[in-house]
């Protein structure tokens, strides 16, 4: 039986992308996380709260912006577990991935630690904190009854 | 205007061929359908997400390859809309003045670089720094929030999603462009192991290697190119937050309703004239939401239309009778010009195995960009 010829690929040049990404506009906000705080902006302006925070108000067009501290109290409005991980996140186990509507009003995308798998549910209570993680600052929910 | 000619590649991890190899494999059999040559196309848009191929400009590539430099010339990016933002940009050429004969291709190659690097970029396909930089979001993760809302407000089951997988794969089983043509069965998919819960693997896409190419001309060329010309009626265009928490709920998309709503109008009919639908399931959740989204059914009645067979070949609207992403797949760029290719052959009654009634004469093409992030509708008559 004749063998196929083996395959031929070129393999292209390597490249890395590391981006430095500007914080400057939003130094408060990364600066609270390290003080364990977390904000939320409010344009000086109209007075719209946003997260993630924003330095021009999409709104009204103002570039003014004051800081509202989240008082961390919020409810879940949906989640995952996220089992099929990024390269960049292999290192990590598995992870809950929650959105939750927080007191203020405003919604906050982030990971939900040290739950029950089995407890993370529609409508449950969650606190959120700054959190310090190998990359930097974060932030992430936990239960309020695990 | 009217689409003349229409070609589509084999689908699949397609590592035979580079990026321009692709490209023609689907503009060949357009050219020919069309009866033109390249000459006498006078613009090409191309759909393409890039990032997990080699070429930095993949339009020029292709172009070249197709032997249409000099002609004008776009690259379109819309995620997973891009084949769609393409022939939006072809027609908006032709309603210009500008061109006469138009080809907007949509192609990728997702399968050069290794899985998890794929993963990595499509999940950053929403707003790095908020979303994926701590967090980690993948694809599948994103449109598991809104399974799991679903799931919580109307009682939508995992069987439910199943049955989307079970139904695409069976039509999927029948398109020898395909990548996956394998029947499967409800059993097969809960078994399957959990990508992103509630989401598993059969509930997801494969990523694919694909190209599909569409020849547009305006009103007087098509008429003199073709006696059995697909008219395309109307374009809708939505789009939504990057941040998906900046969304009211997680039970439908906002772009889809917008983007159908002014497709209609445009178009000047309404959802119950469609006779055939291709929506974009690059989940399963997705498919149940685009049925709701869409007005073939109210909000939350999804699962029901999955569960009676509404949406087969037979039922009330048969919907991606090509296998849909889930089996044919979903090279993110080639998608949109995919279903244009699909439901032009639908129309044009060459449907073969998988042929839906045609009685209005019309077909509805819906196509999501990242998670709901971007959407187009658009609307063909025969």
């Amino acid at each position: 039986m004749a063998l196929s010829p083996p395959v031929r690929r070129l393999k292209s040049r390597p490249v890395t992308f590391i981006f430095e990404i500007p914080t400057d506009r939003l130094t408060e906000f990364w600066n609270g996380l390290e003080k364990g705080k977390v904000y939320a902006s409010k344009c000086s302006k109209c007075g719209n709260i946003s997260f993630p925070p924003i330095a021009d108000c999409s709104r009204c067009l103002n570039s003014g912006l004051e800081w509202i501290e989240l008082q961390g109290d919020g409810e879940i409005e949906t989640f995952t577990h996220i089992v099929i991980r990024p390269a960049s996140f292999q290192s990590h186990p598995t992870y809950t991935v929650a959105v939750a509507k927080m007191k203020e009003g405003v919604k906050v995308l982030a990971w939900l630690v040290g739950a029950k798998l089995g407890n993370v549910k529609v409508g449950a209570k969650v606190k959120l904190a700054a959190r310090e993680s190998e990359e930097g600052p974060t932030y992430a929910f936990t239960l309020v009854e695990d | 205007m009217a689409i003349v000619g229409v070609g589509h590649s084999k689908f699949g991890e397609r590592r035979d061929v580079n990026l321009p190899e692709l490209g023609f494999e689907a503009a060949k059999p357009a050219f020919e359908d069309a009866n033109l040559w390249p000459n006498d196309i006078d613009f090409l848009s191309v759909g393409t997400a890039g990032g997990w191929y080699e070429e930095v400009l993949p339009a020029v590539v292709v172009s070249e390859y197709l032997g249409l430099s000099g002609k004008g010339l776009v690259r379109c990016e819309a995620a997973c809309a891009s084949g769609s933002a393409a022939v939006a940009t072809a027609c908006n050429m032709i309603v210009s003045g500008q061109s006469d004969v138009a080809m907007a291709i949509g192609i990728e190659k997702m399968t050069e670089i290794d899985v998890m690097t794929a993963v990595e970029l499509i999940g950053r396909a929403g707003y790095y720094t908020w979303e994926f930089h701590n967090f980690g979001m993948t694809f599948p993760g994103y449109y598991a929030l809104y399974a799991t809302q679903h799931m919580k407000k109307f009682g939508t089951t995992e069987q439910h999603l199943a049955q989307v997988a079970v139904k695409n794969h069976k039509y999927g089983a029948m398109n020898s462009d395909a990548h996956l043509q394998r029947a499967i069965s409800v059993d097969d998919v809960l078994s399957s192991r959990v990508v992103a819960w509630p989401l598993k693997l059969y509930d997801c896409c494969p990523m694919s290697d694909g190209a599909a190419a569409v020849i547009l001309a305006s009103e007087d060329k098509a008429k003199s190119l073709t006696d059995s010309p697909v008219w395309i009626e109307g374009i809708g265009i939505s789009s939504d937050t990057a941040n998906v928490s900046k969304r009211p709920d997680f039970v439908g998309l906002r772009a889809t309703v917008a983007a159908s709503e002014k497709a209609f109008k445009k178009a000047n009919v309404s959802v119950d004239q469609i006779d055939v639908a291709d929506v974009h399931d690059c989940f399963t959740i997705a498919e149940i939401l685009a049925y709701e989204d869409l007005g073939f059914c109210k909000k939350g009645e999804g699962p029901r239309m999955i569960e009676e067979g509404q949406t087969d070949i037979g039922g009330k609207i048969p919907i991606n009778v090509d296998g849909g992403l889930i089996a044919k797949g979903h090279p993110i760029g080639a998608t949109g010009t995919s279903m244009i290719v699909g439901l032009t052959r639908q129309l044009r009654k060459q449907g073969g195995k998988s042929q839906a009634p045609i009685k209005n004469g019309l077909a509805l093409a819906h196509n999501v960009g990242g998670t709901g992030h971007y959407c187009y509708v658009t609307i063909l008559r025969s």
